[in-house]
């Protein structure tokens, strides 16, 4: 059934997103780079021989060379392992805060674009009351509130983040809702939540998968942001904006500890800005492949 | 004329109505988190580590943690209707008085980024729509999404490190001249001229293709009038409302500015404000910095309602 329905819409609105995609060249380098990026994080302990934590006080505030591609820092340690492990961190926060805000929020704007009513009236005027707060601002709070700690980032981030997709899924479950498609699976009896899930989400997915890509890059500053500001994860556990609040009080000596931790969130934030471009092109249909 | 008028004063009423119990609900958000999300006893932990029983307890009624929790909001909502936000604990000096003083540093910042930041993003934004698909507009596009991904904090230690340290041209940190104000209105407004230039040259590009501008160039206008006269002011809807959304980063932004270079503002108070653990002070910097934000926002709607006629009769 699947093979046939496939041999009969050769064009359909994600194929021809893939294949739009495909062809856009930087995005394709920009997901092989990260790619890259994110293997070397994921096995830094076999690309690196340096450990990240412990001192190695003779090897202090070395600059860049072949043995430490990025110098050492004032306690010896090699910048480049200390930014690789420290990725661990950084990308976890950026991919797993905005996982939470997903899971949250996708329930919330199916259902209150779909049931529509008071439900729809209550969450969106919870959305609106988050949404008052400057995103920064309130993670900041909540994170002084709750503890500096990894955990506590990725669920500030996550909280702040809601409004934004649940407005998203809302809006567009508001308009495939009234399209005849839908129409028609509830005339043939299908159940709101079938609908909502079969016929509703399939549609929610492109804009959702556009804003996911730019929310982690979003993420993965406002987590460094807050460990740069003090609130992330306690030293000696390498982080990138921990990095560079160290660095930036050796700028006039050592100006490699506070730019190559920099340059890899630069980087890693640009690809993602990229791919999220590149797909938002993919998945509107106006833009022709 | 009279009625139109009276419409749009409608709809400012209305948004205006709106936006009280947003700032309503602001306050009360603060209020919950900070009885509920704080682990343990807040008077506990604003006394610190080395606390006497009867300090925490003068601090305890200080801030009516004796009384039950309804009242205690009741009392709250009181205090912040008459503008007391309570005392702060470093400061010994209501929370409002030490805010107003930090404030003025904070909106300069943010003003500054807005307007420069936003001149520059429409001005980019539109040359680089005018000359799409050329050499011009790649760059253009390169440059935005590249300022557009740097990081606030980076951003701000590489401009010292180059005009600071290496050219020795401004100062690094600190307050006194105009110079002081170049690197973070620099820091914090590269982000806003990208987000903005991005936003204004899909907008053009779209207005561009409309058949109104079509016929504007068809009945022989010039291009310098096509563009101000029927482009441009259609683009710029879509941009209002970001720049009013934009300013809430901006304000987030404010705070890591201030502290790389140790601006005097509501963002350097707040963070000073965590590390003393002084609750009432970052609790006040919240619920102003949020409520400004709420004020801006009408604002920008208010404007929007001038700007786009249609919005008036919905």
């Amino acid at each position: 059934m699947s093979q046939l329905q496939g041999a009969e819409h050769p064009t359909g609105l994600y194929e021809l997103a893939i294949l739009k995609f495909v062809r856009n060249r930087v995005a394709v380098v920009g997901l092989l780079c990260l790619a890259l990026i994110v293997l070397a994080v994921l096995f830094a302990d076999i690309v690196t021989p340096y450990d990240p934590i412990e001192r190695n006080t003779p090897e202090r505030n070395l600059g860049p060379s072949l043995a430490h591609p990025f110098g050492t820092d004032k306690l010896g340690r090699d910048i480049m392992s200390r930014v690789l492990y420290g990725g661990r961190v950084s990308l976890q926060v950026g991919f797993l805060s905005i996982a939470l805000t997903t899971l949250v929020s996708v329930p919330l704007g199916l259902i209150g674009g779909f049931v529509g009513g008071l439900v729809d009236d209550f969450i969106m005027r919870v959305m609106d009351l988050i949404l008052a707060f400057p995103g920064l601002i309130l993670a900041i709070w909540l994170v002084s509130l709750l503890g500096s700690n990894m955990t506590n980032v990725i669920f500030a981030i996550a909280f702040f983040s809601l409004p934004t997709y649940a407005r998203l899924i809302r809006g567009v479950t508001l308009s495939i809702r009234e399209m005849e498609y839908v129409m028609a699976a509830r005339s043939m009896g299908a159940g709101a939540p079938r609908i909502m899930f079969f016929h509703v989400l399939p549609g929610v997915l492109g804009p959702l998968i556009v804003l996911t890509t730019l929310g982690v890059s979003g993420a993965i500053v406002t987590g460094a942001s807050l460990s740069f500001l003090g609130l992330g994860v306690s030293p000696p556990t390498p982080e990138w904006g921990a990095m560079l609040a160290d660095g930036r009080n050796y700028m006039r000596t050592q100006w490699w500890i506070a730019v190559f931790p920099g340059i890899t969130i630069t980087l890693v934030v640009l690809i993602l800005n990229i791919i999220g471009d590149a797909l938002r092109d993919a998945l509107d249909p106006n833009v022709r492949a | 004329m009279l009625w139109k008028a009276l419409y749009l004063s409608k709809y400012i009423l209305r948004r205006i109505l709106i936006a009280f119990p947003l700032i309503l609900g602001v306050t009360t958000v603060v209020f919950v988190m900070l009885r509920v999300a704080l682990p343990g006893d807040p008077a506990k932990v604003m006394a610190g580590d080395r606390a006497t029983p009867e300090l925490i307890e003068q601090i305890r009624h200080n801030l009516g943690l004796d009384r039950p929790l309804f009242e205690q909001y009741l009392i709250f909502l009181r205090n912040f209707v008459q503008g007391d936000l309570g005392r702060s604990v470093k400061f010994r000096e209501p929370v409002v008085r030490v805010i107003v003083k930090a404030f003025p540093f904070t909106a300069a910042l943010t003003f500054l980024c807005v307007t420069i930041g936003t001149s520059l993003g429409l001005v980019i934004g539109v040359v680089t729509a005018v000359y799409q698909r050329t050499w011009i507009d790649n760059f253009g596009i390169v440059v935005a999404v590249l300022f557009y991904s740097i990081p606030t904090f980076w951003l701000g230690l590489m401009l010292i490190l180059i005009f600071s340290v290496g050219l020795r041209i401004l100062p690094v940190q600190g307050v006194g001249t105009w110079k002081h104000f170049v690197l973070p209105v620099a820091t914090l407004g590269v982000g806003q001229s990208a987000l903005i230039a991005r936003l204004t040259r899909s907008s053009m590009i779209e207005v561009l293709s409309t058949d109104y501008v079509r016929t504007a160039r068809a009945k022989g206008l010039a291009q310098r009038r096509v563009l101000i006269r029927h482009a441009l002011q259609n683009t710029l809807i879509p941009v209002i409302t970001v720049v009013g959304l934009s300013v809430g980063g901006l304000l987030g932004g404010a705070v890591i500015t201030e502290s790389i270079f140790h601006l005097p503002g509501v963002g350097s108070l707040a963070i000073d404000a965590i590390s003393n653990r002084d609750y009432p002070m970052i609790q006040g910097a919240v619920i102003l910095v949020a409520a400004s934000f709420v004020f801006v926002n009408l604002l920008v709607d208010i404007i929007y309602a001038f700007v786009d006629p249609r919005i008036r009769y919905e």
